[in-house]
């Protein structure tokens, strides 16, 4: 085993022992994973899908020859979709066919626990409008950090700061478009302006 | 002359100039965190972007995209993990160096060498530059739909072992472009009856997805490091001389990042690659290759430091953008109707050479800070990897929503941003999607636009640069097809040995 028998994807390559001598060749052509498969199919389904939709999701002009139809392009994205979703499953297939262990599911899993942050994003878009940009980015950010499991008054710091200077930096000094909260109507009405323009 | 002072003038203005400082240093920043990187900031920043003048919001993107890898060495050399994914090669030679207690000398190499590199292809691009404005005009539709398409074969052929899945990737972001109203008959495709499909997939939202919020979503579900922050000792000059003992590695080095940055599709991995293997060819001792070897650390990063800059000459020149950082900038010229191609070097070579001047110029300020700050740096790279996800998600947020307010645009980013997780868990790329959207609607325009002139299919290619770029295309094709049956008949005769 090499350097580089881990490769972290959030931070790439991350060592795992004393520096040995290892070949470019690593770099070149990555390491498959046996969950590749899951992605080859659902490629090739979803081509399949699409191309079963052409007719519908399409429009054809009579007398006009194919390469100007509205639908040419689709089609050949389709098709080329179709094509090279096919061979990544069938390659995909034969070398897990090879291989001997088994984490498909494993990594299946990863997927899904990471489905979890999407609900945490989703949250922050649907409060952002209703509690306002500053108070809810605040939030967001302090009990996004106590949920992922930090618990130092450092830490907590950062958070807070972290909302405050992307919310200040953006809306305040760059002027984003981010409209001001539904709760920022209950403010007196010099500091809803305010809250509504900059905050 | 006068062009020249004219692209002075734009760049003396106070907000470009910061902007140029702030994306240059902002760029070295980004760089050395590990999981954050330049595609990263530059999809959260593209909105912002769009409310700034073209130069203010270029210049911006340009000394990130542009200083990034300066900063990414750190980490790569320091504790092994590279601060941008082309800092990887550097890793090779880097911490083998930093493990000998030669950390500083192997910084101020890869910053030598990354200096060296961004410069000589910066001066590539100036002296090419009339030669550009000379050429550009004679692309026409047909030659431009080519060289898409050389492009994105390119982009296949260039992820070796993963090319079947680049293909299907490619051709879904083809697919994604294809949504909505096209424009001709205004009919409707794949909007499956849903009034926000109407406009189609937005490029920016796709981007933010794929790039900053799936990284978000990685890091978070992620683990954190051990938090170190790493320790160097000894001055940076040094290495930054001895980069000169190698000129034949260091030209080599920036050479091929020049060529491969101005080759659509091809980018920093390829011409590290060849960087690499010539420097070790060429070396003296090129057994000392993955245990330290300083020409290792310069081939590596003088490659990838000469690609940004080489990068922008098929954006400009022809408006075909060679990469996702570069297909991201394109959307900057098209929000404010600067359409970059050779119109645009034809009538505002003022603001072209302004951009080029840039190149040049945060090249000396990445450079400068790092000989200053390298030490305070390294404290970012000991920021938590799972607090890191929490600030990006932040920030994407921002870039999102400040679109048009839209929370479908939300949903849609946070569905590109789970097929981002995916993609990078399984080692798969991302990039073929991007390129798939960017050069699919061209390539469909340019189809267009070139039908009315084309009577037999030999019509695609009876012009001298047509011609020319179908010949490399076949060339392409062919040199593939020969690798592969040339890899699958070693592989044959590896097994049987083997039995």
């Amino acid at each position: 085993m090499g350097q580089f028998d881990r490769f972290d994807v959030s931070r790439g390559f991350t060592m795992t022992g004393e520096p040995e001598h290892h070949h470019i060749s690593a770099l070149a052509a990555p390491h498959h994973h046996r969950a590749e498969i899951v992605f080859g199919l659902a490629a090739f389904i979803l081509a399949l899908f699409l191309a079963t939709n052409i007719p519908a999701q399409t429009e054809w002009a009579k007398g006009v020859p194919f390469v100007k139809q509205p639908a040419f392009w689709p089609v050949v994205a389709i098709t080329t979709m179709t094509i090279f979703g096919a061979l990544e499953l069938w390659f995909s297939w034969r070398r897990n066919r090879q291989a001997s262990s088994d984490g498909t599911f494993a990594e299946i899993a990863v997927w899904l626990r990471a489905m979890e942050y999407v609900v945490w994003f989703m949250a922050y878009v649907w409060l952002v409008p209703l509690t306002g940009y500053l108070p809810t980015t605040l939030v967001f950010t302090a009990a996004l950090t106590l949920r992922l499991g930090y618990r130092s008054a450092k830490i907590f710091l950062a958070a807070l700061l972290t909302g405050a200077v992307t919310v200040i930096v953006f809306k305040s000094l760059l002027g984003v478009r981010i409209p001001g909260g539904a709760v920022y109507e209950y403010l007196p009405p010099a500091l809803r302006n305010f809250m509504i323009l900059y905050l | 002359m006068d062009v020249l002072l004219a692209s002075v003038d734009i760049l003396l203005r106070l907000d470009v100039i910061a902007a140029l400082v702030i994306g240059s240093l902002g760029g070295v920043l980004i760089g050395a965190i590990p999981g954050v990187g330049p595609a990263i900031a530059i999809a959260i920043l593209l909105p912002v972007t769009f409310a700034l003048e073209p130069i203010v919001g270029l210049t911006l993107l340009l000394g990130i995209y542009g200083s990034a890898m300066f900063g990414g060495a750190i980490p790569a050399v320091l504790i092994n993990t590279p601060g941008t994914p082309v800092n990887a090669l550097t890793t090779y030679d880097g911490y083998p160096l930093t493990c000998k207690g030669e950390g500083a000398r192997a910084l101020s190499l890869a910053y030598g060498a990354s200096f060296c590199g961004g410069v000589f292809s910066v001066i590539c691009l100036m002296a090419l530059a009339p030669f550009l404005a000379k050429v550009a005009p004679l692309f026409g539709s047909r030659e431009i739909f080519l060289a898409c398409l050389l492009g994105m074969i390119l982009v296949v052929i260039a992820h070796r072992g993963q090319n079947m899945a680049a293909g299907a990737l490619l051709s879904f972001g083809i697919f994604l472009q294809t949504i909505g109203l096209e424009p001709v008959r205004y009919s409707s495709r794949f909007t499956f009856g849903q009034t926000w499909l109407t406009s189609g997939i937005d490029l920016i939202v796709v981007v933010l997805g794929l790039f900053a919020i799936s990284q978000a979503f990685v890091l978070l579900s992620g683990r954190d490091s051990d938090g170190a922050t790493p320790k160097i000792s000894g001055g940076l000059f040094r290495g930054l001389r001895e980069v000169f003992r190698f000129p034949r590695v260091v030209l080599s080095a920036a050479g091929f990042g020049t060529i491969m940055g101005i080759i659509p599709g091809v980018g920093e991995f390829t011409a590290q690659f060849l960087s690499y293997t010539l420097a070790q060819k060429i070396s003296p001792t090129p057994e000392r290759f993955g245990h330290g070897a300083p020409e290792g650390v310069i081939a590596s990063e003088g490659a990838n430091n000469a690609v940004p800059a080489a990068a922008m000459i098929p954006l400009l020149a022809l408006g075909i953008p060679g990469e996702a950082l570069t297909a991201m900038m394109l959307s900057v010229f098209y929000v404010h109707n600067v359409i970059p191609g050779p119109t645009l070097f034809r009538d505002s070579m003022d603001f072209v050479l302004a951009l080029y001047l840039c190149l040049l110029i945060l090249n000396f300020l990445a450079l400068a800070f790092l000989m200053i700050a390298t030490k305070p740096l390294l404290k970012v790279i000991a920021i938590p990897n799972r607090f890191l996800g929490m600030a990006i998600l932040t920030l994407s947020f921002v870039g999102v929503y400040s679109l048009r307010n839209s929370a479908t645009d939300c949903v849609v980013a946070a569905v590109f941003g789970m097929l981002g997780l995916v993609l990078k868990r399984l080692n798969l790329p991302i990039v073929p999607i991007i390129l798939g959207m960017v050069l699919g609607r061209i390539m469909e325009e340019r189809f267009r636009t070139s039908l009315p002139r084309i009577q037999s299919p030999f019509d695609w290619i009876d012009r001298p640069i047509a011609g020319a770029i179908f010949a490399v295309i076949v060339f392409v094709l062919l040199i593939h097809v020969w690798t592969l049956l040339r890899e699958r008949g070693a592989m044959k005769r590896t097994e049987t040995a083997y039995d």
